[in-house]
C-alpha cells in the first residue's frame, strides 16, 4: 500500500518524500527480519505456555489426590493415627509459619544488609569478593547437610530438638538467594539516582534507606519470595533439627519455641510414605495448603511493596 | 516520611554518626556470613577427615559404595550430579529466559489491551487495568512453581512424569539403541525424568530474577533500538540482554547451585544406581541424594564417608563458581554498556 | 499510618511476641516437662515400627489427662544417634544397638523388644495368584542368577501357574533402611553365596535391582512395571492389599505371611535376656521365613520422675492393649513368653540417684 503526504502533494519539489516508496516502510513478513522477531515471538509463547504445564499438572494431582479432604475442620484438627479417619494438620501448619517467620528473621536482615554491604563495594575489594564468594558456595548446599550442621550446632548445644534449630537449617538454604538477589537488584538502581542524592549532600545511609533500597524493593522481594518459598517446603533439614509433634504448639496462649516442631513439610514426608488412605489424602491436602500459603505470601509481599512505591 | 532532609547541605554530626554506624553494620553483617559459611565448611570438613585419610582420592576415582567390604567411592555420583545438574541447566534456562523474555515485553498485557480495545473496554475504570492485573497473575503463577515442595515434586515424577515418558522413551530406544543418549531403556527412575523436573524446579528461579533484570533496564535504551529501526527481537537479543546479563546470570548461578544440591525430588527420581552412563535413561546417583538415602540409618564411620561425599560436593559447587565468574569476567568485560 | 510505620510496629511486636514466648534451659537426659504441668516424652527412630508406635502414643495420650507422647521416624540409625546425643527421650531401632554405641551411653540403655513385623515379597505377574518361591529360587532372584520368571526353580514350585519368558525386574530399596539389614540378614542364612557378597547391610552393593525409595517407592516400581518383584513390610502389603509371594522356610514348607505364621517364626528363637534376638531362618513347620522384632531404646536412669512414671505406665499399656493394634496395622504380637520377660525388664528403667 502506497502512502503519500497529501500535505506536500501540491508543492512537489518541496516534497522530502519524494520518491520514497511507503510500501518498503510497512510491516511485512516478507521480510526476513520482520519474519524472524514474529517467529521468535511465537516460540517464546510456546515455550511460556509449555513451562506453566508442570504446574497445572502438578496443582491438578493435588487437587484430584488431596482436594476431598480440604475442609475448615482440616485445620482445626491433630493429625490422624493410623486406620483412624478424619483428622487434619492445623498444628503442622501453625508450625510452618512459625519457622518460617524465624528463618525470616534471621535470614532477611542479614541477607539485605550484606548485600547493601556488596552492592556499595567496589570491584577489588577482596574482603567483597570472599563474601560474595561463600555466598555463592552456599547455594549448592544440600538440604540435608543444613540439617545435619543445624543438628550439631543447635540440637546438641541445647540439648533438644527445637523451632529454633529448624529454623536456622531453613535459614542456611534461604541465605544466599536473599543475598545475591538483593545485591544484584540494588547494584541495578541507576547510578544517576544515587549521585543525586550524594550530590544533595545525603550520607551513604541516607542514600540506601530512602533512594537504593526502595528502588531495589522489587527485586529484593523476588529474592525473599522466592527463598521463602523454598525454605517452606524443605523437608529434609526439619527432620534433624524441628522434627515432628503431633499436638499443638500454641498452646494456652502460650508458645514454646524450643520444643519439637510441627511442620506441613515434615506431614508430608511422613504420611506420603504410609499406606494408609486417609494419610495419604491429608499429605496431599497439605502439599497444597502450602502451595496456597506461599501464594498468599506472595501477594501479600507485592501488596506491601505497590503500597510502598506509591 | 517523618524526616526531611533539606536540599544540599552537607550532613549533620548525628547523620554522620548514624551513617558510620550503618555502614559498620553492614559491614560485620557481611562478615557474619563470611563466617557463617566457613564454619558450616569447617565442621563438615572436620567430620570428613577420618574419613578422608582412610579413604583418600580413590574416594573419587572408584565406582563401588560396599559398606560390607568397607569399599566406598562417589565417582558415579560425581558425574550423576554434573549431568543432572547440566542437563536440568540447559532446558531450565531455555525455558526459564522464555518465559521472562515474555514477561518483560508484556506479550499478554498487549494482547488484552488490544481485546479491550475490540470491545472499547480499554478507557473504562474497571477494565482498564485488566492487562496488568493479567501479567501479575501470570508472574505469580510462574513463581508458584517455586512453591511446591520438594518431596510433592519427587511425587509428581514418580506418578506422572515417569509413565508418561517411558513409552515414548523405550520407543527411541527401541529405535535408535545405537545412539549413546538413547543406548539402555527406561526402566523407572532415571537421569531424564530427573533432570526435566528438576529443571521446572529451577526455571521459577531464572525466570523471576531474569525478568526482574530485563525490566529494570532503562526503558530510553529500548526506544533507542526502537529509533534505529530494530525490531522488536533484535532489540531483545542484542540490546536488553546483554544489558541485563548481570541479572540474568545471576539468576542462572542461584538455580545451577540449586540444581546441583536438590535432596529430596533426585533421591526419588534419579534411580540410585551406582552406575555411568550416557544414556539420558539410565538411573543415575548424585551426591545430594547419596546423602539423603544413606544418612539417616547411618552410624560412626559411615557418618564420616557421608560427609566426606558432602565435602567434594561442596568443592564442586566452589569450582563451579569459580569457572563460572571467570568466564563472566571475560565476557561482561566489553558488555557493561550505557547506564 | 504510612506503611513504613505499619511495618515497623508489626516487626516489633513479632520481636517481642518471640521473646516473651521463648523459655526451657536445655537439660540434660532430654527435654524438660513443660512447666504447664504437661509431662512430654520425646521419642525418633525406625520408620518401620512408626505407624503402630503413632497409633498406641495417640491412643494413650487421649486417654489421660496431660501428657503428650511424640514419634518421628528419622530412621534407625539417627534414632540410635539421638540416643547417644541425649536429645530424646527414647529411640527406636530395626537393628538393636550395637555394643559400642551402648558403651556411649553413660547410664546405660535398655532395649525392649515392643513388637515384630514380617517382610514380603510383592510381584507384578497377571494372572498369577498364589506364587510360590523356593528358598533357592528367591535367594537366586536377588542375587540376579535366576533371571527370568519361567526358570525352572520358579516352574518347580508352580506346577498350576502359566508363567511368562519375561526377564524379572528385582526392585531393591535406595535408601538405607533398617527393612533392607532383615532381610539381606536372612538372604545371608539362608545362601552361602549372598552372605559373601553383598552380604547382610543397610545398604548393600546389590549385584541386581533398580532402585527406589521407601517402600512407596518400591511399591510403586513394582505396580508400574510388569515383571516386577521387590521386599517390603508386611504391614504395607496388607493395607495396601497387594499380591505377596509364598515362601519356603526351613522346614521346605510354602507358607504365606500372616500373624499366626510370623509369631510362630518368632518363637522359632529364643530370647536371651538381653531381649536382642535374630529370627535369620526360623525352622519351626507353619514359620514363615523372614521376621524381626524391633526395639524401643531407653536409658537405665532417669531425671525426672514424672516422665518415669508416664514411660513405665506406657510402657505397661504397650505390652498389654496395645498389642491388639498389632494385627489390624500388620505387625505380630509379641509372644506371651517375651512379653513375660520385657515386663521385667522395665525394672531396670529407674530414677536417676539425685
Amino acid at each position: 500500500m502506497s502512502r503519500t503526504d497529501t500535505t506536500f502533494s501540491s508543492m512537489p519539489d518541496l516534497n522530502p518524500f519524494e520518491g520514497v516508496d511507503f510500501s518498503e516502510l510497512d510491516r511485512s513478513l516478507r521480510r526476513p527480519r520482520t519474519l524472524f522477531s514474529v517467529a521468535m515471538s511465537g516460540v517464546v509463547t510456546l515455550m511460556t505456555m509449555l513451562a506453566l504445564i508442570p504446574l497445572f499438572s502438578v496443582v491438578l494431582m493435588l487437587l484430584w489426590r488431596g482436594g476431598r479432604k480440604l475442609s475448615l475442620a482440616v485445620f482445626a484438627q491433630l493429625p490422624p493415627a493410623p486406620l483412624e479417619q478424619g483428622g487434619g494438620f492445623g498444628n503442622a501448619l501453625e508450625g510452618t509459619l512459625i519457622i518460617v517467620a524465624l528463618s525470616m528473621i534471621i535470614s532477611v536482615p542479614l541477607g539485605i544488609l550484606s548485600a547493601v554491604y556488596l552492592a556499595e563495594s567496589e570491584a577489588g575489594n577482596r574482603f567483597a569478593n570472599l563474601v560474595r564468594f561463600t555466598a555463592k558456595t552456599l547455594t549448592g548446599f544440600p538440604s540435608i547437610l543444613a540439617g545435619v550442621f543445624a543438628y550439631s550446632a543447635v540440637v546438641l548445644v541445647t540439648g533438644g530438638f527445637s523451632a529454633v534449630a529448624g529454623a536456622v537449617a531453613v535459614s542456611i538454604l534461604m541465605l544466599p538467594t536473599i543475598m545475591l538477589t538483593a545485591e544484584d537488584a540494588i547494584r541495578m538502581v541507576p547510578a544517576k539516582m544515587k549521585e543525586a542524592a550524594i550530590g544533595m549532600g545525603a550520607t551513604k545511609t541516607q542514600t540506601a534507606w530512602m533512594v537504593m533500597l526502595p528502588t531495589a524493593l522489587p527485586g529484593i522481594l523476588t529474592g525473599v519470595m522466592l527463598a521463602v518459598a523454598r525454605g517452606a517446603g524443605e523437608t529434609a533439614p526439619l527432620i534433624f533439627t524441628a522434627l515432628f509433634s503431633n499436638y499443638w504448639p500454641v498452646s494456652g496462649g502460650h508458645m514454646n519455641l524450643m520444643q519439637a516442631t510441627p511442620s506441613l513439610a515434615v506431614l508430608i514426608y511422613n504420611f506420603a510414605g504410609m499406606p494408609f488412605q486417609n494419610q495419604v489424602e491429608l499429605a496431599w491436602a497439605a502439599a497444597l495448603v502450602l502451595v496456597l500459603m506461599v501464594l498468599i505470601t506472595n501477594l501479600i509481599g507485592q501488596s506491601l511493596s505497590r503500597r510502598r512505591a506509591r | 516520611m517523618a524526616e526531611t532532609i533539606e536540599i544540599a547541605q552537607p550532613p549533620s554530626r548525628s547523620q554522620q554518626t548514624v551513617d558510620w554506624f550503618f555502614r559498620k553494620l553492614c559491614l560485620v553483617f557481611a562478615g557474619l556470613s563470611a563466617v557463617l559459611v566457613a564454619f558450616i565448611v569447617l565442621k563438615i570438613v572436620t567430620a570428613a577427615m577420618p574419613a578422608m585419610k582412610q579413604y583418600g582420592l580413590e574416594f573419587l576415582t572408584g565406582t563401588t559404595w560396599d559398606p560390607n567390604k568397607d569399599q566406598f567411592a562417589v565417582l558415579p555420583e560425581i558425574w550423576g550430579t554434573l549431568y543432572t545438574a547440566v542437563l536440568a541447566l540447559i532446558v531450565g534456562s531455555a525455558f526459564g529466559l522464555a518465559a521472562a523474555i515474555f514477561l518483560s515485553e508484556g506479550y499478554l498485557a498487549e494482547t488484552v489491551f488490544r481485546l479491550l480495545r475490540i470491545f472499547d473496554l480499554d478507557a473504562s475504570p474497571s477494565w482498564s487495568r485488566l492487562p496488568d492485573q493479567v501479567e501479575l497473575l501470570l508472574k505469580n503463577l510462574i513463581e508458584l512453581l517455586a512453591a511446591i515442595p520438594s518431596v510433592v515434586y519427587g511425587l509428581w515424577g514418580l506418578f506422572v512424569v515417569i509413565p508418561m515418558l517411558r513409552p515414548v522413551c523405550n520407543w527411541m530406544h527401541d529405535r535408535m539403541s545405537w545412539f549413546p543418549l538413547f543406548s539402555t531403556d527406561l526402566s523407572g527412575p532415571g537421569v531424564l525424568p530427573a533432570s526435566l523436573v528438576l529443571s521446572i524446579m529451577i526455571l521459577p528461579t531464572i525466570t523471576a530474577i531474569s525478568r526482574d533484570a530485563l525490566t529494570s533496564v532503562p526503558p530510553k535504551i529500548r526506544m533507542a533500538a526502537y529509533g534505529m529501526g530494530a525490531t522488536r527481537w533484535e532489540t531483545i537479543l542484542a540490546v536488553l540482554v546483554p544489558t541485563a546479563s548481570r541479572g540474568i546470570i545471576g539468576g542462572i548461578i542461584l538455580a545451577f547451585g540449586r540444581a546441583l544440591g536438590e535432596t529430596m525430588a533426585l533421591a526419588m527420581l534419579v534411580g540410585n544406581a551406582n552406575v555411568i552412563n550416557l544414556s539420558l535413561f539410565s538411573p543415575a546417583n548424585t551426591l545430594a541424594a547419596l546423602l539423603a538415602n544413606n544418612f539417616p540409618e547411618a552410624r560412626g564411620k559411615e557418618i564420616g564417608v557421608l560427609m566426606y561425599a558432602a565435602v567434594v560436593l561442596l568443592a564442586i559447587t566452589m569450582l563451579v563458581n569459580a569457572i563460572g565468574s571467570m568466564i563472566i569476567q571475560r565476557a561482561s568485560a566489553g558488555m557493561e554498556g550505557a547506564k | 499510618m504510612n506503611s513504613r510505620g505499619a511495618r515497623s510496629i508489626v516487626f516489633s511486636v513479632l520481636v517481642l511476641f518471640v521473646l516473651s514466648s521463648c523459655s526451657s534451659a536445655p537439660s540434660s537426659g532430654g527435654p524438660a516437662a513443660d512447666a504447664g504441668g504437661v509431662v512430654k516424652l520425646q521419642g525418633a527412630g525406625a520408620s518401620f515400627p512408626a505407624p503402630l508406635y503413632t497409633k498406641w502414643f495417640k491412643t494413650y495420650s487421649s486417654a489421660h489427662q496431660n501428657v503428650q507422647i511424640d514419634y518421628q521416624s528419622v530412621g534407625s540409625g539417627s534414632g540410635v544417634k539421638s540416643v547417644i546425643d541425649k536429645t530424646v527421650d527414647f529411640g527406636a531401632s530395626d537393628a538393636a544397638m550395637k555394643p559400642e554405641d551402648m558403651q556411649k551411653v553413660d547410664v546405660g540403655v535398655q532395649l525392649l523388644p515392643m513388637t515384630a513385623g514380617a517382610i514380603v515379597l510383592t510381584y507384578n505377574l497377571k494372572d498369577v495368584p498364589g506364587l510360590k518361591l523356593s528358598r533357592k529360587a528367591y535367594a537366586g532372584i536377588f542375587l540376579g542368577e535366576v533371571k527370568k520368571w519361567n526358570d525352572p526353580l520358579i516352574a518347580q514350585a508352580n506346577p498350576g501357574l502359566k508363567l511368562p519368558d519375561q526377564p524379572i525386574n528385582v526392585v531393591v530399596r535406595a535408601d538405607s533402611s533398617g527393612t533392607t539389614f532383615v532381610f539381606t540378614k536372612h538372604l545371608s542364612a539362608i545362601s552361602e553365596k549372598f552372605a559373601q557378597n553383598p552380604g547382610a547391610n543397610n545398604m548393600p552393593n546389590w549385584a541386581v535391582g533398580t532402585k527406589s525409595k521407601g517402600n512407596e517407592g518400591v511399591t510403586a516400581s513394582v505396580m508400574t512395571t510388569p515383571g516386577s518383584i521387590g521386599y517390603i513390610e508386611y504391614g504395607y502389603a496388607l493395607s495396601q492389599k497387594l499380591p505377596m509371594a509364598v515362601l519356603e522356610n526351613k522346614s521346605g514348607n510354602f507358607v504365606a505371611a500372616s500373624t499366626e505364621s510370623g509369631s510362630a517364626g518368632l518363637a522359632s528363637t529364643e530370647m536371651p535376656d538381653d531381649l536382642i534376638a535374630w529370627a535369620s531362618d526360623p525352622d519351626m513347620k507353619e514359620a514363615y521365613p523372614i521376621v524381626t522384632y524391633t526395639w524401643m531404646i531407653f536409658y537405665k536412669k532417669y531425671q525426672d520422675k514424672k516422665k518415669l512414671d508416664l514411660l513405665q505406665a506406657l510402657l505397661q499399656y504397650c505390652l498389654t492393649d496395645g498389642q491388639k493394634d498389632s494385627e489390624a496395622l500388620g505387625y505380630i504380637p509379641l509372644p506371651p513368653a517375651v512379653i513375660e520377660k520385657v515386663k521385667a525388664a522395665t525394672q531396670n528403667i529407674s530414677l536417676a540417684a539425685s
